[in-house]
């Protein structure tokens, strides 16, 4: 279909556009925004290749959770960019070296890839004619269930770790005591006070 | 489809040449650096994917739910941490974390 190609162009276009944005953006802002407009053309492409429930995690997952800690944090520590380019141009020499032979490689690579025969009798998991979010449901919870408890624990413990590293008390705040406030009773905390009557 | 695999492994590719060049580019600035990294998962997710559907097997799309997972634990913790070195350091600037002591 032509509608395909031309959308898997346009999209992969905004996608590396907004990519190089990301990495030579003078405000670090700019970038984080740049980043989500790079993940929203991603989950574009991933539809493209039927992934549907993937782009749907790519959007929920990064646009609405990765990015913006990114942005809250950039946010937090907003601080003097200082111009990315003052370290030394053999610097940035040596990593548009490294860059440009990491290309070559990977496009030769791309370029001349060839899938045996044999690889499509290894087929593990055909899609059949479930969707495309059935399909992997019924795959991550029969045989990867373990691998997918833990990821589960992946993301429990960063979390924790998280909360932990960020914890911090400070003086001064006053804070809901559960323990005192359960620990209070009638006695020490109502007194009778008999007035004498007014006559 | 028109659109074959090599487009896909092309696009993955630059956009892992882009992650790694932003790495070289912004030294100086790890949030900067935080962000190549995605965008370097990124491109390896692309790859997963494109495989997966051109060769008809859903395992690599279940590769790429856990590399999403790890992903994002990764950006957490190393949030978490720039946050806290910023707060006792006052600046992130990557020179001069040099120091495993306070």
């Amino acid at each position: 279909m032509i509608f395909s190609t031309f959308l898997f162009y346009m999209l992969s276009a905004v996608l590396l556009s907004s990519a190089i944005l990301v990495v030579t953006a003078r405000d670090t802002v700019h970038s984080v925004l740049f980043l989500i407009l790079s993940f929203l053309n991603a989950a574009g492409l991933f539809i493209l290749l039927r992934a549907e429930f993937l782009a749907m995690v790519l959007i929920i997952v990064y646009v609405g959770a990765v990015a913006v800690l990114f942005l809250f944090v950039v946010m937090m520590l907003s601080h003097e960019r200082g111009s990315p380019y003052h370290f030394g141009r053999s610097y940035r020499l040596i990593g548009f070296l490294v860059a440009g032979i990491l290309v070559t490689e990977l496009l030769v690579m791309g370029a001349t890839w060839k899938t045996s025969p044999e690889a499509f009798q290894l087929i593990f998991a055909p899609q059949g004619t479930k969707t495309n979010t059935e399909a992997l449901g019924h795959l991550l919870y029969t045989h990867y269930v373990l691998v997918f408890q833990l990821a589960g624990l992946v993301l429990l413990i960063a979390m924790m770790g998280a909360i932990i590293l960020t914890l911090r008390h400070r003086e001064g705040v006053l804070k809901q005591n559960i323990q005192d406030q359960l620990n209070r009773n009638a006695k020490d905390s109502l007194r009778l006070v008999d007035f004498p009557h007014a006559r | 489809m028109l659109v074959s695999l090599d487009h896909y492994l092309f696009v993955a590719a630059l956009l892992f040449t882009i992650g790694i060049v932003g790495i070289f580019l912004n030294r100086r600035n790890v949030l900067l650096i935080l962000m190549s990294l995605e965008l370097i998962l990124l491109a390896v997710n692309i790859n997963f994917v494109a495989f997966s559907q051109y060769l008809g097997d859903l395992v690599g799309q279940v590769f790429v739910l856990f590399i999403l997972t790890v992903a994002a634990a990764e950006a957490a913790i190393g949030l978490a941490i720039l946050v806290i070195y910023f707060r006792n350091r006052g600046n992130i600037i990557i020179d001069d974390i040099h120091m495993m002591k306070g």
